[in-house]
């Protein structure tokens, strides 16, 4: 079990025909996910690494049942393709994409208001749920399946984590990037409430950074919806304020956004927060050790 | 990407947002001829990429052209600290003179990305002069707002709210909102995160005028603002950082003595932070991307080992896209091009890493191999103690 993608997840790749969007969709089909289109404008009607290629991506779900797509798309095209995306009607669209000016995101949020559709990413690494599919550029073979949900604004960080709890034995149900910039699809809480009704996912490791104040939202959240037991972790403890670290939306700006008032509302919520990377995979075996194992609950 | 005052002035006169007279110089004569052509009461006012210049002796007032001139010479070449500065400062090349102005009412107005909303917001306020975000800590209900929905653009009634809110005269109502309008505009076509005008002024004379001014660029969007690329002042960016964006290498600078080269922006974090628990300082947060090639880790190398202040390199990479055996080989060319005579820790994970750490220990020189994350901090900081280095 899992949350969003599975073995019924149908993928369409938007971008397939570039470098990025070829590697990582031989990567996915390799691993199992079921990738039945890919959109590139010009191309319809040829194959692409095995895939037939559409010139739209209405066309392509009409014709493939499609119900997911991802955005490989560069920087200056992207937000054609994700509202493409949205206007297609797609349940999911997970968008890989770095770079997208804010201002083009404001616009691609408004549009998914009143929508079905839901937006994983930008700048994200994207989402795998273990054993059965793998949408973006994380390496499949480091996960396992298992019970801790994970929810991260970063990518190799969440690499590392899961590296940690997959040699501790510990899998993982769905692991969910959300992404680096500042304005993004889904937030810490949607994905937290996936997890909260998710009956397979039995442990939330959740994996914030320094910038806005949705860690801040996210521990409101916990405090009245979420039931499970939340491991946590916030990066850039020591970051210089005002400078942007590396993601665009990794800023401390007049204050706000430092890691230390972000760790203070995820303790007081109750999350398990680790100062440091390296305790996350055995403060996640403690949980599952300690307090599943009897039954307890936050 | 930040831009100077006179840069982010001439942009907002552009859109019809009205600014005072003036221009910039760069030696005290060309300062003494701008205020003799602007009528002699002129305010100098030095342009760096910080605030706070007023407190910092940068912003001055001059009566006479004469008096321009010599206070020019005095912050031309100076080295301004404030708040936002640092301890070193920053040189002053650049000046801005303008026309003095009598000031009646000093206000507050900006657009900036509400990321908790998905909006941008106009705000305002009537205590200008202030940084806002003090305002917001003491007074946060003279604070006023107006989410603008991105497809509706600003309307004139919501200017007209905050027109009211700052309880300005019936007749600067319209000068506010078509003020406001043409700041959404300058924030959205210009693709800023924040259009700050602080303070915004009213003349003695009624008139709404903008006293001074920033403009934050959205560095994502500055491949479609060919004309704001050439803004960036590369004096006002630490050099190492310069050098290194050329190579696509994202590093910042910073004040500790463990050079860090790291895949990833949060894992980039997550080590500075490893550091600083193990009890030392991280010299810089520096990503080299998921597709770092081998010259890309040599330039990393050569980047860290020009600042003086490094005394032992850690090195930490979860090998996803980036296979360990092919980072590893670069970081064996690189060490061995640089000459690198200080300690240098590697920790690497992830895809074909037993392959990389045997090429590392194979090569004959002189790493430290980690295998976890907290032993790799220790080591780390065990080989600063070896070399005499103090550790915090």
């Amino acid at each position: 079990m899992s949350v969003l993608v599975d073995e019924n997840t149908r993928l369409l790749v938007q971008g397939i025909s570039g470098r990025e969007g070829s590697f990582h969709t031989e990567q996915a089909i390799a691993y199992g996910t079921k990738v039945v289109a890919g959109v590139v404008p010009g191309h319809g009607g040829t194959m692409h690494v095995g895939v037939p290629v559409f010139d739209t991506v209405a066309q392509a779900v009409r014709q493939t049942g499609a119900n997911t797509s991802v955005i490989y798309v560069p920087a200056p095209f992207a937000t054609d393709a994700l509202l493409e995306a949205i206007d297609a009607g797609l349940p999911l669209i997970v968008c890989i994409t770095e770079g997208i000016p804010v201002t083009d995101m404001l616009i691609v949020k408004r549009y998914l208001e009143g929508k079905p559709t839901r937006l994983i990413g930008p700048n994200c690494p994207g989402i795998i749920s273990p054993g059965t599919c793998k949408i973006g550029i994380m390496p499949g073979h480091i996960h396992k399946p298992g019970q801790v949900g994970v929810i991260s604004r970063s990518g190799t960080l969440t690499y590392e984590l899961v590296w940690q709890m997959t040699q501790l034995g510990i899998g993982q149900s769905t692991c969910i990037g959300i992404g680096g910039d500042p304005i993004i699809g889904m937030h810490f809480i949607d994905c937290l409430r996936l997890f909260q009704d998710d009956p397979a996912t039995h442990v939330i490791a959740m994996v914030g950074e320094i910038g806005g104040n949705a860690e801040e939202l996210a521990a409101a959240f916990i405090k009245d919806h979420v039931r499970k037991p939340i491991v946590g972790f916030v990066a850039g403890q020591n970051a210089p304020p005002g400078r942007r670290m590396g993601h665009a939306g990794a800023i401390i700006s007049g204050g706000q956004g430092t890691a230390a008032s972000k760790m203070a509302a995820m303790q007081a919520a109750g999350i398990r927060v680790c100062r440091s990377p390296a305790d996350l995979g055995r403060e996640v075996a403690a949980v599952i050790n300690g307090a599943v194992a009897k039954g307890e609950e936050r | 990407m930040k831009i100077h005052e006179y840069q982010a002035k001439a942009i907002l006169a552009e859109y019809g947002v009205p600014v005072p007279r003036g221009e910039v110089a760069q030696t005290p004569a060309e300062v003494g001829a701008t205020a003799r052509r602007l009528g002699g009461r002129v305010v100098i006012k030095a342009q760096i990429h910080a605030g706070g210049r007023g407190k910092g002796g940068g912003v001055k007032l001059a009566d006479s052209a004469e008096q321009a001139e010599q206070i020019g010479a005095q912050i031309l070449g100076m080295t301004l600290v404030t708040h936002q500065t640092g301890p070193e400062g920053r040189l002053v090349r650049q000046v801005l003179v303008e026309e003095a102005q009598e000031i009646a009412r000093e206000l507050y107005l900006s657009v900036t990305v509400d990321r908790e909303r998905n909006r941008p917001v106009l705000i305002a306020s009537g205590a200008g002069g202030m940084e806002i975000e003090e305002v917001a800590a003491h007074a946060p209900e003279k604070i006023l707002k107006v989410c603008i929905d991105p497809l509706l653009g600003l309307r004139q009634f919501q200017a007209r709210c905050l027109a009211y809110g700052l309880r300005l005269a019936e007749d600067q109502q319209p000068q506010a909102v078509a003020l406001m309008q043409s700041l959404y505009r300058v924030f959205l076509e210009k693709d800023c995160s924040l259009a700050e005008i602080n303070p915004l002024i009213i003349t003695k004379p009624g008139k709404l005028l903008t006293l001074d001014a920033k403009l934050d660029l959205d560095d994502n969007a500055l491949f479609r603002h060919p004309e704001l690329q050439r803004l960036r002042d590369p004096h006002e960016e630490n050099p190492l950082e310069v050098e290194a964006s050329t190579h696509q290498l994202n590093y910042i600078k910073l004040d500790g003595n463990v050079g860090c080269i790291v895949n990833g922006a949060g894992l980039a974090m997550a080590t500075m932070d490893i550091i600083k628990l193990a009890g030392a300082e991280p010299a810089n947060f520096l990503d080299v991307g998921g597709g770092a090639s081998a010259e890309r880790v040599e330039h990393a190398f050569r980047i860290l080992l020009m600042d003086p202040k490094v005394r032992a390199v850690f090195i930490n990479i979860f090998g996803g896209i980036l296979r360990c055996d092919v980072f590893a080989q670069g970081v064996v060319q690189a060490v061995t091009k640089a000459e690198v005579h200080i300690p240098v820790v590697v920790r690497m994970e992830g895809t074909n890493v037993e392959k990389g750490r045997a090429l590392l220990q194979q090569s004959g020189l002189n790493f430290s191999v980690a295998t976890d994350l907290r032993d790799a901090a220790g080591e780390v900081v065990a080989a600063l103690q070896g070399s005499g280095e103090r550790t915090a």
